[in-house]
């Protein structure tokens, strides 16, 4: 008797296999990642403690109100959303120091040793309960964009790059010297302008 | 001199061998499985996140949890009517259960990165911000308050 080989397996069918595993991780698994507007809810005022009025100056404060017809009033003037960002610029800016426009606090930046004026201007976002959720994130959007402009500015001022391309300490530095402060007020009824 | 093609010398064309075909699937195979992370939930509302030209990256997916609110979808419209509903995990729900589900989820990560729990707001675009706004405030009650509103970039 001589000695028989052992037959090759037969591998072909190891494609079919794997076509198959292949279809279902693509049915059951979603590509690309979440992206939003990313925001810090205050957090709930203790009902026992005596709601104490946080004393913001009438200058450092804009207000933005967004009505049930999706309106955008920034104080009390109506205005348009391609407008807003610039408003809101102007308004963290203060280029000219207006004294109705927000004043600034020269403010060290730890880690990096300088002291720049720091503008103390706070947006508080409001909202009727009928507004759509679309004009809100819009209005949102240019809110943020606003900020980022700023910042990218600064950076390009004082580091002479654009702020995505600073280091993270960079980035740091520039978020302490730009803040976001964007106030998403208590809801209120916001009366529809005429 | 035979080697190019002399007349005379017919040879069988060798059959191309799909030994390796497995392992090239195999390779997308995985490639898919690195790339792409699990659907969770099966959507009961219809969603259409609005524009948003700022929106930035979610760093942390998995402290991440969705309260989706919309419309339900068409085969559940005649149950559930067409109201804007909350969606939370497989089930529409409403905003008292919040307070629950953010419980839960905070329960199922680990005590670090608790306080790094991101909610992410799914809401649809054409809803009403009463119901936004209600779910903000429960979410501020159970002390969830780093929220994202999620957004897709804008087409170009």
């Amino acid at each position: 008797m001589g000695k028989k080989k052992t037959p090759a397996i037969n591998s072909s069918s190891t494609a079919d296999i794997a076509f198959l595993l292949l279809c279902y991780f693509l049915m059951t698994t979603t590509m690309g990642s979440q992206t939003g507007l990313a925001r810090r809810l205050p957090p709930m005022p203790n009902p026992n403690e005596k709601v104490e009025d946080q004393k913001i100056n009438r200058r450092n404060i804009i207000i933005v109100r967004i009505s049930s017809s999706d309106r955008i009033l920034v104080g009390s003037e109506q205005i348009d959303i391609t407008l807003l960002k610039d408003k809101v610029k102007e308004f963290l800016a203060n280029p000219n120091d207006d004294p109705n426009m927000p004043d600034k606090e020269m403010k060290l930046i730890e880690g990096w040793g300088k002291t720049v004026p720091v503008s103390k201007g706070v947006i508080s976002l409001q909202n009727d309960r009928g507004t759509s959720y679309k004009a809100y994130i819009a209005v949102q959007n240019e809110l943020v964009r606003a900020v980022n402009e700023l910042r990218n500015e600064f950076a390009m001022a004082n580091f002479g790059k654009t702020y995505a391309r600073l280091s993270e300490d960079e980035q740091d530095w520039v978020k302490k010297a730009v803040p976001q402060i964007i106030s998403e007020a208590e809801p209120m009824d916001v009366k529809a302008s005429r | 001199m035979s080697k190019f093609g002399g007349s005379n010398n017919k040879k069988d064309v060798p059959g191309i061998s799909s030994g390796s075909l497995s392992d090239i699937v195999f390779m997308l195979l995985f490639f898919f499985m690195v790339t792409t992370q699990m659907r969770e939930t099966e959507n009961k509302v219809q969603v259409t996140v609005p524009e948003a030209s700022e929106a930035v990256k979610l760093d942390r997916k998995d402290l991440a949890c969705y309260i989706n609110i919309g419309t339900p979808i068409r085969s559940l419209q005649a149950q559930y009517g067409t109201d804007a509903r909350i969606q939370l995990n497989d089930s529409f729900k409403t905003k008292d259960d919040i307070r629950d589900f953010v419980a839960s989820e905070r329960e199922a990560m680990s005590e670090g990165d608790r306080p790094l729990m991101t909610v992410c707001i799914r809401a649809d675009q054409d809803v009403r911000m009463g119901i936004v706004v209600d779910v903000k405030q429960e979410l501020r009650r159970c002390s969830a308050t780093k929220i994202m509103y999620s957004t897709r970039k804008p087409a170009e």
